[in-house]
């Protein structure tokens, strides 16, 4: 990360909760986090922690109802996007902040040419006419590494293989060159040797053009591969952030600590089983009091269930949501 | 798609023989008599001559190639003549009409008019009001327009047309007063002819009644089915991905989703063309509209089977056809769909 260097994202305090007929939903609690220009930001947690649902809450692609955001604020470039109308955080969308989304067999709408979604970003966004969407179309093609870009354009989202389709979507997320790129468990859906294709796409683009990522997965061997900073959310907050190697090597929270054990040899010696993390996920129904994690703690104490940890900063840009700690 | 077309067509050939061979046997097996409207004096003797003029002394499978050949050949032929194209003897023998020994396809001829503007008519605006009310009620779901839509389709649905068309009847020619601009006749006038703004009111008018009673009953289905497609492609993660790229909503709505939602929806659309012609004949009847429907009612009733044989046969082409149609539109709008 360019030390010192001003966010080109920060959001603070996010709070998002759904009502169903249930009852509701906290998904996003107090999420504070930042992005600076080019940093490629890892977000793991398990699960329903709400990865997906923060991202999705800063650009408004929540439905609503039943999504409700309660608080909190996210600066882009000067501008508070949970303030912002629909219509100025379409205009954001897709041309300041691209997304590619898990599914890449489902993503792509079936009755439309790739190049048709491929140019409609662009003619939005750029006012391109048809002819010069159509070069740029094949240029990003070209870019996102498929083969025959020219003639692949006319081709529908069936003719394409699941990694390819990938490919489509990232050349679509970043047709109108963002400065944000989201990527929402992007390689999941893939077989591994694609996923390492994807990854070693996205590394290049990265140098290439410069933008930064926002990489939400299941997956820490990817984050540790691709990452310069980590943010570790656990029922919908964030229990941990810290740059890469800080993490791997220093985990605070024995949520981090857990989920590094479940890495088949990545800390110390390989254990004889896989461990596991047991318990369940905490249920959102209310605004948390305690630390979500405690009843799967092994740390916890009186104070995690009375009062939730706050998040605080530990080290030089390593901060933990925890009363707990590992030499103490 | 073009061998698929043309193969599909070939194949309709030996399908309509068949079917039309299935309904010339099954009319002869119902125990219906060209001769039983005739007054009780005439002897039984005397009938059976009548049947004998009428062909009806020879064996099933003999009528029914005579049939064959006065529809399949010599009715082209005579189309052709009427053309100016004449070809071999023009004094061949026709489909002929047992009650009114005029042939059929003239009067079906002379009655297409009516169908075709009163239930045509009728499905083209209940496919019209249908395609709307489905868009909303599915983007807006749950919201009173979405409930009063499911009500009334529930009514459209539910309640059948001969009880609607009275209805109608009853509050707009009865209750009404003549004089009123509610009034509507209740008999459809086929001997009007549009000439000027008076008489196409006049036309409009007694269109009016019909038309909507059959396009309710139609456009309560084809919401339905709107709004079920509708939602299904609404949860899509292409759509997600759509308003990702920062697309108007109404861009989203209007190409992504109902692109997709209306592929189902055509082929119902068409397959529902042929059975719009079946339904209509209760309509038919209730208004007065002497259209193919109420013309299929009478030769039933008087056992004219080259009527009944040929008109039901017509109907039988237009299911095959449309079903084609369906196939071929759907192979139109389904990229995924490959026939060949
Ligand atoms: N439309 C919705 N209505 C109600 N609850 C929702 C809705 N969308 C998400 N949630 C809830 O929000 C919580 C967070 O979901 P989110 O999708 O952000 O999880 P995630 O961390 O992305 O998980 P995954 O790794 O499975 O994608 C979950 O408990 C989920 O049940
Ligand atoms: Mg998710």
């Amino acid at each position: 990360m360019p030390e010192g260097a001003a966010p080109i994202l920060d959001v603070s305090g996010l709070k998002t909760v759904f009502t169903t007929r249930s009852g509701e939903v906290h998904a996003v609690n107090s999420v504070s986090f930042n992005l600076a220009p080019g940093e490629l930001l890892g977000v793991v947690g398990e699960s329903g922690s709400g990865k997906s649902v923060t991202m999705m809450s800063l650009i408004g692609l929540l439905p609503s109802p039943p999504a409700e955001i309660r608080g909190g604020t996210a600066m882009f470039d000067g501008h508070d996007m949970l303030a912002m109308s629909q219509d100025e955080l379409r205009q954001i969308r897709g041309s300041r902040i691209g997304f590619v989304f898990q599914d890449p067999m489902t993503s792509l709408n079936p009755v439309f040419s790739v190049g048709f979604q491929l140019m409609e970003p662009l003619r939005v966004h750029m006012n391109m006419n048809k002819a010069q969407a159509r070069a740029r179309a094949i240029e990003l093609l070209e870019l996102v590494g498929i083969p025959d870009a020219e003639s692949r354009l006319d081709n529908f989202p069936h003719q394409f293989s699941g990694g390819m389709r990938q490919r489509v979507m990232i050349a679509i997320a970043l047709a109108c060159d963002p400065q944000i790129l989201i990527a929402d468990e992007p390689t999941t859906a893939l077989d591994v040797t694609i996923q390492a294709q994807i990854l070693e796409l996205v590394k290049e683009l990265r140098q290439k053009l410069g933008m930064a990522i926002i990489w939400i997965t299941h997956d820490l061997g990817v984050i540790a591969g691709i990452a310069d900073r980590v943010r570790v959310m656990y029922g919908g907050q964030v229990v941990e952030q810290a740059p890469v190697r800080e993490l791997f090597s220093n985990p605070l929270h024995p949520y981090t600590r857990a989920l590094l054990e479940t890495l088949p040899g990545f800390v110390g010696a390989r254990s004889k089983r896989l461990r596991t993390i047991e318990g369940q996920p905490p249920s959102l129904d209310r605004q948390p009091t305690s630390c979500p994690f405690r009843t799967r703690c092994r740390h916890a104490n009186d104070q995690c269930a009375r009062e939730n940890p706050p998040i605080r900063t530990i080290a030089n840009g390593h901060d933990v949501a925890c009363f707990w700690r590992p030499d103490a | 798609m073009f061998n698929f077309t043309v193969r599909r067509l070939l194949f309709t050939i030996p399908t309509l023989l068949f079917i039309s061979f299935v309904i010339f046997f099954i009319l002869d097996a119902a125990p219906s008599d060209p001769t039983g409207n005739l007054p009780l004096t005439i002897p039984p003797d005397v009938r059976e001559k009548i049947r004998a003029s009428l062909g009806l002394d020879q064996p099933m499978i003999v009528r029914y190639l005579l049939w064959c050949k006065q529809f399949f050949i010599n009715e082209p032929l005579n189309l052709l003549d009427q053309w100016g194209l004449h070809l071999g003897d023009p004094d061949r023998l026709r489909v002929i009409s047992f009650q009114t020994r005029s042939p059929v396809v003239d009067m079906i001829a002379e009655r297409m008019p009516q169908t075709l503007w009163v239930v045509g008519m009728s499905y083209v605006v209940g496919v019209m009001i249908a395609l709307p009310i489905g868009i909303i009620s599915a983007v807006r779901q749950y919201s009173w327009f979405d409930q009063l839509g499911t009500f009334i389709s529930m009514i459209g649905f539910s309640v059948p047309t001969f009880f609607t068309g009275v209805l109608m009847i009853v509050v707009f020619s009865t209750i009404v007063p003549r004089d009123s601009f509610f009034w509507f006749p209740s008999i459809y006038d086929t001997t009007l002819k549009v000439t000027d703004w008076a008489s196409f009111g006049a036309q409009v008018r007694q269109m009016a009644m019909p038309v909507f009673v059959l396009a309710l009953y139609n456009a309560a289905q084809i919401s339905r089915f709107m709004r079920a497609s509708m939602l299904d492609n609404l949860n899509q993660d292409y759509v997600r991905t759509a308003r990702a790229k920062g697309l108007r909503e109404r861009t989203v709505l209007l190409v992504h989703v109902l692109r997709n939602s209306l592929i189902p929806v055509i082929t119902v659309i068409a397959l529902g063309v042929p059975q719009v012609f079946g339904g209509a004949i209760i309509t038919e009847q209730v208004f007065k509209v002497n259209g193919l429907g109420q013309l299929l009612i009478i030769a039933i009733q008087g056992g004219d089977i080259p009527t009944v044989q040929t008109l039901t046969f017509i109907f039988a082409v237009l299911i095959v056809l449309f079903n084609l149609i369906a196939d071929i539109l759907y192979g139109i709008l389904d990229p995924r769909i490959r026939y060949d």
